[in-house]
């Protein structure tokens, strides 16, 4: 019974990377919302997994908090702060091309395996599944995914994708979190999408777009036009 | 004394600016608030520096996670100051571009939720709870920064919130790690900073490491610290003048506070180099911020990056060793949180009366209003820490302990970066206030400043109603009353301190230097 536990929680290990994967390549805004909501969903499962297998009601705890924010909340709440157009956008040029990106993105995998793998050996020896190793993975896939995404609606998912990876990790290794915290995180993450979102509205209206890695006035050299402008007056 | 108060009191003030009242009424309440805050947190401080430790009395659900002593105290202290004096100013500066009431409601209410968002960083002993609040700081003043609207404010807003969530990201895994540290050592605490403290010795050292780098990384990113810095400079000179005061003054040293809390930690757990990591990022902050202050193009972005070079003082001062130079960081972080907020006054006041935030731009500031350049004036040296002043006096005691512990490269490096910052922003100073605009000219180093729409008459003595003529428009003649009065208010402990350290003062930051060790 454990070990078809520790197997199927090893599968929702694999398939969580993969969407981490699926992020960094996928060109569609849309396409990332449903990966991230097949993510979320992953890590849900993988929470009620370890539940079983290590008879913790507080997995379950997360597993349900988790199942609940993200897959429903979050995706209603962006609808709500942004306009729909936004799902509809593709980025055709993102900063790295997808098979660079995605070459990065292994060598950040390898890099998160030898980084996971001493931690969960620290931690004590009942434990031996992969789930350090594959949530700092994602933590670092969310991270890279935020440096080559520019539209707003990838990069805020990057945002929640990085807080997926540390909790897949977090909670194989720190199993007892008290059930408050586990909820405050739950909320401080819809209002990340809340504020992100009401930003990227201001953006859209002020602006005219929602490729908010394209702004680029604020730099030491773009000084220079402004102080132009300044003397024309 | 119930420290729950402080945290009620700013929730209570953001229900009740949103009530459709006059224009004075959000002001007012915002003031009357922070002013209740200041006066509860000298007491609390008060209380804590005579060797008590406050900590709420029923030991119920949230409630057991609160507790205060000398270093949450002092930061709690220096939020509640800041935040009284830039509400005085926020009437001055707000009261002059002509808001519409829904638009003033929004900066209030989200002024009093940031100010709560920091003052719970302190107050809070639970470190993912900190880390959640440390996160709600950001979302709180966001919509602060971008408070303008217009495309730089939204970028730099876009940058802070992007750049603070990556780093909360990597900070979470941190902390997450931290607490499966703390169930590995066996010990029998609560997760909270002295529990954690107690719990270090037999914790596996790997796993502190980790969760320290990662906590240092991913908040260092919030603080500002070197590589993880570039989201800085746009947001703290984009946003509301008064904002950025909070923001560089205050929030930045909030969040430096919770990697100092790891500190303690650090030193109990044989085998963890803390110091190593302090003294390299600390110094990195340090010396890069100077140099790049020599090329700003931008007085509030100067400012910004002094706050860069600060904040890696702080931290170059706490890896010197925090049993020597603990103390030294502890008045760093006091003399740094009066003197920023007075320089982003000062520079507001300048953008009020300029109406530009061009350094290039802004000459003979001295006579077009005397009491904005004398401000800046002030300002300037104080933060680059010219003799009688707070900061002088703090970087002096940080220099000094630097040298008994014998580390003379880390703190001959260190006096160097700051002699270099004194130039560098001095030099900018110097022109804005006293240099005559064909000095201006000349050094825009490039001819469209010579043959431009008006003749370049060199002679630079020449009438000020000419020069009036050539300068960007200037709105109002004298700054608003509020704006003077919180230049005054907040001018006194940066004199006061440079020349005397009252004796609760002095105990409140050996009670927090002594958390460090």
């Amino acid at each position: 019974m454990n070990q078809l536990v520790e197997n199927l929680n090893a599968l929702m290990g694999g398939l969580f990377l993969l969407a981490a994967f699926g992020m960094v390549a996928m060109r569609q805004a849309r396409g990332c919302l449903n990966l991230f909501i097949t993510q979320s969903v992953l890590l849900a499962a993988s929470a009620a997994l370890l539940g079983v297998r290590y008879h913790s009601e507080h997995l379950y705890g997360v597993a349900i908090v988790n199942l609940i924010s993200k897959p429903l909340i979050v995706p209603w709440l962006l609808r709500k702060t942004s306009l729909e157009e936004i799902y509809t956008r593709r980025e055709v040029d993102q900063v790295l091309n997808i098979p660079t990106a995605l070459l990065i993105a292994l060598g950040l995998t390898i890099l998160a395996y030898f980084l996971g793998r001493p931690l969960s050996n620290a931690v004590g020896s009942e434990f031996r599944g992969p789930n350090v190793s594959i949530g700092i993975a994602g933590l670092l896939l969310g991270a890279f995914t935020l440096t080559v995404r520019r539209e707003a609606v990838p990069l805020l998912l990057g945002v929640l994708a990085m807080e997926n990876g540390a909790f897949f990790a977090g909670i194989a290794i720190s199993r007892n979190l008290p059930m408050l915290v586990e909820l405050a995180i739950a909320t401080d993450g819809l209002i990340i999408v809340f504020i992100m979102g009401v930003l990227t509205r201001a953006v859209q209206k002020h602006i005219g777009t929602t490729a908010v890695g394209e702004l680029a006035a604020l730099k030491e050299e773009a000084a220079e036009p402004a102080s132009e402008e300044v003397l024309a007056k | 004394m119930s420290v729950i108060v402080l945290l009620l009191i700013p929730l209570a003030a953001t229900a009740l600016v949103c009530l459709p009242l006059k224009r004075a009424w959000p002001m007012g309440v915002t003031v009357a608030a922070n002013l209740a805050l200041l006066i509860l947190t000298a007491r609390l401080a008060w209380w804590v520096a005579d060797g008590n430790a406050a900590v709420s009395a029923p030991q119920v659900w949230l409630l057991k996670w609160i507790a205060v002593d000398g270093l949450s105290a002092l930061i709690l202290l220096l939020i509640a100051l800041v935040a009284t004096t830039a509400a005085i100013f926020s009437i001055g500066y707000l009261g002059h571009e002509n808001l519409p009431p829904f638009k003033l409601r929004l900066y209030y209410a989200n002024y009093n939720l940031f100010i709560f968002s920091m003052l719970a960083v302190p107050v809070l002993a639970e470190p993912t709870l900190v880390w959640i609040v440390v996160e709600l700081t950001t979302l709180c003043s966001a919509l602060l920064v971008s408070f303008d609207n217009t495309r730089e404010a939204l970028e730099a807003s876009w940058k802070y919130v992007l750049l603070s969530l990556m780093g909360a990201g990597l900070a979470l895994f941190g902390f997450l790690v931290l607490f499966a540290a703390m169930q590995a050592s066996g010990v029998q605490t609560a997760y909270t900073w002295n529990g954690l403290v107690a719990a270090a010795p037999k914790m596996p050292p790997i796993l502190l490491q980790t969760s320290f780098v990662f906590i240092l990384i991913g908040l260092g990113t919030k603080v500002g610290l070197v590589p993880m810095h570039t989201w800085l400079p746009d947001a703290h000179s984009q946003a509301p003048s008064p904002v950025c005061a909070l923001l560089s003054g205050v929030e930045t040293t909030a969040v430096l506070y919770v990697i100092l809390r790891l500190f303690p930690v650090m030193h109990a757990s044989p085998g963890a180099h803390a110091e190593i990591w302090a003294l390299v990022l600390g110094l990195i902050s340090v010396g890069t911020a100077a140099f790049l202050l020599l090329q700003v193009r931008d007085y509030k972005r100067m400012f910004a990056y002094s706050t860069v070079e600060h904040m890696g003082v702080i931290l170059t001062a706490v890896g010197l060793g925090a049993a020597v130079a603990g103390y030294g960081a502890m008045q760093q972080i006091l003399a740094h949180s009066v003197t920023k907020s007075f320089c982003f006054f000062a520079a507001g006041s300048v953008l009020l009366m300029a109406g530009t935030r061009e350094i290039a731009a802004v000459r003979e500031l001295v006579r077009r209003s005397p009491v904005a350049g004398a401000a800046l004036v002030f300002g300037g040296l104080a933060i680059t820490g010219a003799p009688p002043l707070a900061i002088f006096l703090s970087e002096f005691t940080i220099l000094k302990a630097g040298l008994t512990q014998g580390q003379y490269l880390a703190t001959g490096l260190l006096a160097a970066f700051i002699v270099i910052a004194f130039f560098g922003v001095m030099l900018h100073v110097n022109r804005m206030v006293f240099g005559s605009p064909t000095e201006g000219r000349m050094n825009g180093s490039s001819d469209k400043w010579m043959n431009g729409s008006q003749p370049a008459s060199s002679d630079g003595a020449t009438t000020p109603s000419i020069h009036q003529s050539k300068s960007p428009p200037i709105q109002p003649a004298r700054l608003p009353f509020s704006c003077g009065l919180a230049l005054v208010l907040a001018a006194i402990p940066v004199l006061v301190l440079g020349l005397y350290m009252p004796e609760p003062l002095h105990e409140l930051l050996t009670q927090a230097a002594a958390v460090l060790k």
